[in-house]
């Protein structure tokens, strides 16, 4: 199967996952998420985009992406575990598989700028370094604390050329980010593309950014085939909108003994309400552009997500992860920073990988779940990105440069 | 019982474009927003639009969003958005609400229409709600008689002008410019255009708003529109004073006079 084959999984032609999904956004944007859809339909069926899509994926982002086990890693979990190596991949994460497909497809439509919303700058950076590729203006949208909290990332955008604007409005996060992309979008449709990162927003995003990172699921299920003879009992991904769990869910969502497991950011736990574990602690509702899970009060107004991984501090989930949930298809369940933290340590100890905090947040899922299988049981991991953007967070939570040691 | 029709009907008597006046509810208090937009009332404005403060207002410019977050800082409640409702009606007024689609999610799409009707409200404007996904919004304001106002822009193909004023009642709203609220030097250029454009589809009354702050730019819209929407100008003197409030809105009343109506 081909990575943008149709599956019987798509939305309806207006986008909606059973009630989920759709297009909740101001008609001034309607024409210009029916230019993307219509422009992605023909991509997705043209040999010539296609062909150059994984031609970069492979000559510019460095894939496939291994499979790698990890034996001391699953002494720990109690079964066996093999990390889908996203990490790899070149910007360091899986959100280079987007950015190149949503970029490839921007000058399809003719269009010469991009927007991109950005949180802790993984997005960002993958959507500048695109751009600087195929030489289009990139302007990217950050919250201001997150600009303090990243500063280098934002220096690498800037290197790569993109121009950063810090968002004072609202929280001053990620959440703010894509309300001001989306109103530089309504003002400046005719030119611009809004690269939205994650598979969330207006239809066709929650398609299309699925279908660009289906790539792993491909390659994983493959490569996991040949290396160990036979499927995972469980795929484990970490969701923040959803965007790497998506992409490997789909490698395997089709076999029914596989189970898909979402792992959400407990923050400080459940009960702190302190948190970003939208599907399991959300209500439906609609944001930037869906009807997703949200985290809401009871008067439908948004409420701040916290995790100590930036990339996962938000309060909404792509479409389809709500409809996965609701079906019965994909499990979820969140694990707390602490716990994210601990996993985060062990498999840089045990196996000499750093891992994102993100992904860590994965593989705490694995050391719950791993038990239950036990030793005959087999996870894959998708390990969605890497942990060098995450020292500054790790040698102040485990007092490194104090001689700590985590 | 009033409605929407009877206003634009009423100021076209009189051959001339309809004054809307936006303030969201709870700004810069619960009792201020009921005391400016009785003013606004007072001084001209046919129909107010009260706003429901929102977190996340994708298409506000500075000024609303600011007003907002004060609004909810302050700890508004989506319940006293009919209340300051009420008070509009109460004191002869016409009020619409203007409002992102998630608080009436979340409120109960046919609850929060029947407790608009009940504090007198007219209808909705729901500047993120298309009528493609308006489903639940159809029945309810049908079984609770309230007109529903969708908006149209300049990037809006002729066909989706044609179904979102087949699923308007009341009047239609035109956004001038493609971009958020917020008061501007000029009129836009795509307003006119627009506005023919719509006029091929529907005998609705259209409303024009975006970037409107001064009687002159009123006027310029009058002469072509059938309502004229000034909502950032009205939060930005709603800061000032209730006197500024006043002004605008006998500023805004004189230039909708000064322009003979169109149709």
């Amino acid at each position: 199967m081909g990575q943008f084959t149709p599956t019987p999984h798509d939305p309806d032609a207006r986008g909606h996952f059973g009630p989920w999904g759709g297009r909740f956004v101001p008609e001034a944007l309607i024409a210009a998420v029916d230019e993307l859809a219509t422009e992605y339909d023909k991509a997705r069926l043209d040999p010539e985009f296609v062909n150059e899509f994984k031609r970069l994926l492979r000559d510019f982002a460095g894939r496939p992406s291994l499979l790698t086990e990890a034996p001391k890693f699953a002494e720990h979990a109690g079964t066996r575990v093999w990390l889908k190596r996203e990490d790899l991949n070149h910007t360091g994460s899986h959100k280079i598989n987007n950015v190149l497909g949503q970029a490839l497809l921007t000058k399809r439509m003719g269009k010469q700028r991009v927007i991109a919303e950005t949180g802790a700058g993984q997005h960002g950076v993958a959507t500048a370094t695109a751009c600087a590729l195929l030489g289009l203006d990139c302007v990217v949208y950050m919250g201001e604390v997150d600009t303090e909290r990243q500063a280098l990332n934002v220096a690498r955008m800037r290197l790569l050329g993109a121009e950063v604007i810090p968002v004072k409005s609202g929280s001053r996060t990620l959440k703010d980010a894509i309300n001001d992309a989306l109103r530089d979008w309504v003002a400046n449709v005719d030119e611009t593309h809004y690269l939205l990162g994650t598979a969330a927003g207006p239809h066709p995003f929650p398609l299309m950014v699925r279908d660009f990172h289906r790539v792993i699921g491909i390659e994983a299920r493959e490569q996991i085939l040949e290396k160990a003879g036979r499927l995972p009992d469980a795929v484990v991904a970490c969701v923040g909108g959803g965007s790497n769990a998506i992409g490997i869910f789909h490698g395997f969502i089709d076999d029914a003994d596989v189970r898909l497991v979402g792992v959400e950011p407990g923050g400080s736990g459940l009960d702190s309400g302190s948190h970003g574990a939208t599907l399991t602690a959300g209500t439906p509702g609609s944001l930037h552009g869906a009807m997703s899970y949200v985290m809401q009060d009871d008067d439908g107004q948004i409420t701040e997500a916290h995790s100590i991984s930036a990339g996962l501090d938000y309060p909404g989930v792509g479409p389809e992860h709500s409809h996965l949930k609701d079906i019965g298809r994909a499990e979820y369940f969140p694990v707390t920073d602490a716990e994210a933290m601990e996993a985060f340590a062990l498999l840089s100890r045990t196996e000499g990988i750093i891992p994102a905090i993100e992904s860590s947040h994965a593989l705490a899922g694995a050391l719950k779940l791993g038990p239950s299988l036990g030793p005959d049981g087999l996870l894959v991991v998708n390990l969605s990105g890497r942990g060098d953007k995450d020292m500054d967070t790790a040698v102040k939570y485990f007092g490194l440069a104090d001689g700590g040691q985590a | 019982m009033s409605t929407l029709s009877d206003v634009f009907a009423a100021a076209k008597a009189e051959s001339r474009a309809a004054l809307i006046g936006y303030l969201p509810a709870g700004f810069p208090t619960i009792e201020g927003s009921k005391d400016h937009l009785r003013s606004m009332v007072e001084s001209g404005c046919d129909l107010v639009e009260v706003g429901l403060p929102f977190s996340d207002p994708v298409m506000d410019g500075p000024t609303i969003q600011a007003a907002a977050e004060q609004a909810l800082s302050a700890g508004f409640r989506v319940r006293d958005l009919f209340d300051v409702v009420a008070a509009v009606s109460d004191a002869g007024g016409r009020a619409v609400v203007m409002t992102y689609w998630n608080p009436v999610l979340r409120y109960g799409v046919d609850a929060f229409a029947r407790d608009l009707a009940a504090a007198g409200g007219l209808g909705i404007i729901t500047p993120d709600l298309v009528p493609d996904e308006a489903e639940d919004w159809m029945a309810a304001s049908e079984a609770h008689g309230l007109d529903r106002t969708f908006l149209v822009a300049p990037s809006s193909t002729e066909e989706r002008i044609a179904m979102t004023a087949r699923a308007s009642s009341g009047f239609l709203y035109a956004t001038a410019v493609m971009g958020v609220t917020g008061a501007r030097d000029v009129v836009s250029s795509a307003a006119p255009a627009l506005v023919a454009r719509v006029r091929e589809h529907t005998t609705l009354p259209i409303g024009v708003g975006l970037g409107v702050r001064s009687g002159a730019q009123a006027a310029e819209i009058a002469g072509f529109a059938d309502g004229v929407i000034v909502g950032s100008a009205f939060v930005s003197a709603a800061g000032e004073s209730d006197a500024a409030v006043r002004a605008l809105a006998a500023d805004l009343a004189k230039g909708v006079r000064s322009a003979p109506a169109t149709v």
